[in-house]
């Protein structure tokens, strides 16, 4: 299959900084991939040098094919990008900036396409108004709309919905579901680890510059062997073998932390030794951001290999 | 070419939007200083023999205003766009380092010449300024808001605040276009002056300018125009490796 990305040895660095050591990366055409990582893991500049808005240090680039530094005009015709922070031209209606944003593509005649987006990100209203009167969760609709003017078969979305509301959030994945079943290859980065969860197919997770894992949502999370059990007992005494496992307590509960499913078996043993009855017992498996806070935590660049390979 | 056609009319309906500010009001400034320069020297100073002070002033102000006018126009659309952010939508299409010269280049030349043709018409109203050769007109018009809008995209890329872009039009487009001959003729300074105006690409711009209207001029308008041509093309040599190389613009 087509790769919609190809990244290739990518090192950048602002003078003593060192944004991207050495990032690889492929992203299949169709796939719905998030780059996920803290801040200043290199994510924006990762996303910026695909965009052209950042020229690297060295290593490649290619978006469907198309090097975004020898072939940048096809590249960048293939390439739908939401910035990250809510830029707008005040000049402007909302109408303009969207038939201004088609022509820079060399799109005459988009009316019936912008029409379209327009509907989708529900903006119809306010298609007339100008940029400035728009509230924040609108313009972010419009940055979504301009990234779309050209029907790109790349759409990379950074941060998109930081800071808004849950209902625009819902209406915003739900349409980006929409374009990733009509064919589109989706690249996000975001914060929010559930979403990240719900939505994508693969992630990487970046770390000071590193592609620290690279693998899709479910096996990053079998790959964390860890899962817990939460416990209420009668009596409510944890037995002594136990208590090196324990994580956690909460009002009536004790919560412990096993290297794998395994382990629940010994716990049970362990429990009916100490006649220990259990009132209740829930499983409670790992989710990203438990991968996640793994990965990027104390594990770091060391547990990079075993992922990468 | 579409591209380029787009940015070119999004600069352009920049400026019309504001339009008040963007053309009028220097066409109002322009006037003021006619109305008082003409009041106070009409009766002393004869540029050309045979031109009255005020009909000699006012090619000179006409062409000030184009000159600072087309300045104006790259310089702070770019500023703007750069500070807000917005610059990121041309950055992210498809146009070449060319189109996107080319179209901001365009966009002060239109609004150069929209602000002097603006003054120019106004004052016919009130004084008797022919045009000798219109061709000599247009064509140091063209080039020289060509010139300043590109001189306006070098500082617009450069500066990273407003105060910098007004640093570099107060101490750098001001004082040439002030120490260019708009307000005087250059045989009316002493030599070392006249010498020195020499090295000041304004001068011959304004020069020429005015040849247009008076078919007398302090030096020869080939000449003029040869030295607007050859600032124009060296200017927008260093403003395309500017853009190729994303100077300030692409990290």
């Amino acid at each position: 299959m087509a790769l919609a990305i190809e990244v290739k040895r990518l090192r950048k660095s602002f003078g003593a900084l060192h944004a991207l050591c050495g990032v690889d990366l492929e992203i299949e055409a169709g796939e719905f991939f998030a780059l996920l990582g803290p801040n200043g893991a290199g994510k924006t500049t990762l996303i910026n040098i695909i965009a052209g808005l950042t020229l690297a240090t060295s290593g490649s680039v290619s978006v469907m094919g198309h090097d975004v530094v020898l072939d940048y005009r096809q590249a960048r015709r293939m390439l739908g990008v939401v910035p990250q922070e809510l830029v707008y031209d005040p000049f402007f209606t909302v109408r303009e900036t969207l038939t201004i944003q088609s022509g820079y593509y060399g799109l005459k005649n988009n009316e019936a396409w912008i029409e379209e987006i327009l509907h989708q990100l529900d903006l119809v209203n306010k298609a007339d108004a100008n940029m400035r009167a728009l509230s924040g969760g609108m313009k972010r609709r419009v940055l979504v709309a301009q990234s779309l003017v050209h029907k790109p078969p790349v759409i990379v979305l950074d941060e998109p919905t930081a800071g808004v509301d849950v209902e625009l959030r819902q209406g915003l994945w739900r349409f980006i579901r929409q374009l990733n079943r009509d064919g589109h290859t989706i690249v996000l980065t975001t914060h929010y680890l559930d979403e990240a969860e719900a939505l994508c197919n693969r992630v990487a997770m970046l770390k000071q510059g590193h592609i620290v894992a690279l693998d899709s949502i479910r096996n990053l999370i079998s790959s964390v062997s860890t899962c817990s059990v939460r416990l209420r007992l009668s009596p409510d005494i944890l037995p002594a073998v136990l208590q090196p496992l324990m994580s956690e307590r909460e009002e009536g509960f004790h919560i412990l932390t096993l290297n794998g499913y395994s382990q629940i078996e010994d716990v049970l043993a362990a429990l009916r030794e100490e006649k220990t009855c259990i009132l209740e017992m829930e499983i409670l498996q790992p989710d990203l951001e438990e991968v996640f806070v793994t990965i990027t935590g104390s594990a770091g660049v060391t547990r990079a290999a075993a992922f990468a390979s | 070419m579409t591209g380029f056609l787009t940015l070119l009319y999004k600069e352009l309906l920049r400026f019309w939007k504001v339009g008040f500010q963007t053309v009028f009001a220097p066409m109002v400034s322009t006037l003021l200083y006619l109305m008082i320069f003409s009041h106070v020297l009409e009766a002393q100073v004869e540029a050309f023999p045979g031109v009255a002070y005020t009909a000699f002033l006012i090619p000179g102000l006409v062409m000030m205003a184009v000159l600072q006018n087309a300045f104006a126009n790259s310089s702070s659309s770019l500023i703007q766009s750069k500070i807000t952010g917005n610059l990121v939508f041309v950055l992210l299409s498809p146009l070449s380092y060319r189109e996107i010269f080319f179209a901001y280049v365009l966009a002060s030349v239109v609004r150069g010449l929209a602000v002097g043709l603006g003054v120019y018409l106004v004052t016919v109203g009130f004084f008797d300024v022919a045009v000798a050769s219109f061709p000599w007109v247009f064509l140091f018009a063209f080039m020289g808001s060509a010139l300043l809008g590109a001189i306006g995209i070098i500082a617009g890329i450069w500066a990273d605040k407003f105060d910098q872009l007004a640093a570099f039009q107060n101490f750098v487009i001001l004082p040439l276009t002030f120490l260019s001959g708009v307000f005087y003729s250059l045989h009316s300074l002493p030599p070392f002056w006249q010498q020195l105006s020499h090295l000041n690409p304004f001068f011959y711009m304004i020069d020429g300018f005015r040849y247009g209207f008076f078919n007398a001029s302090d030096i020869s308008p080939y000449i003029s125009l040869g030295i607007v041509v050859v600032c124009f093309v060296a200017v927008s040599w260093v403003t395309l490796r500017m853009l190729k190389s994303g100077y300030k613009i692409r990290h």
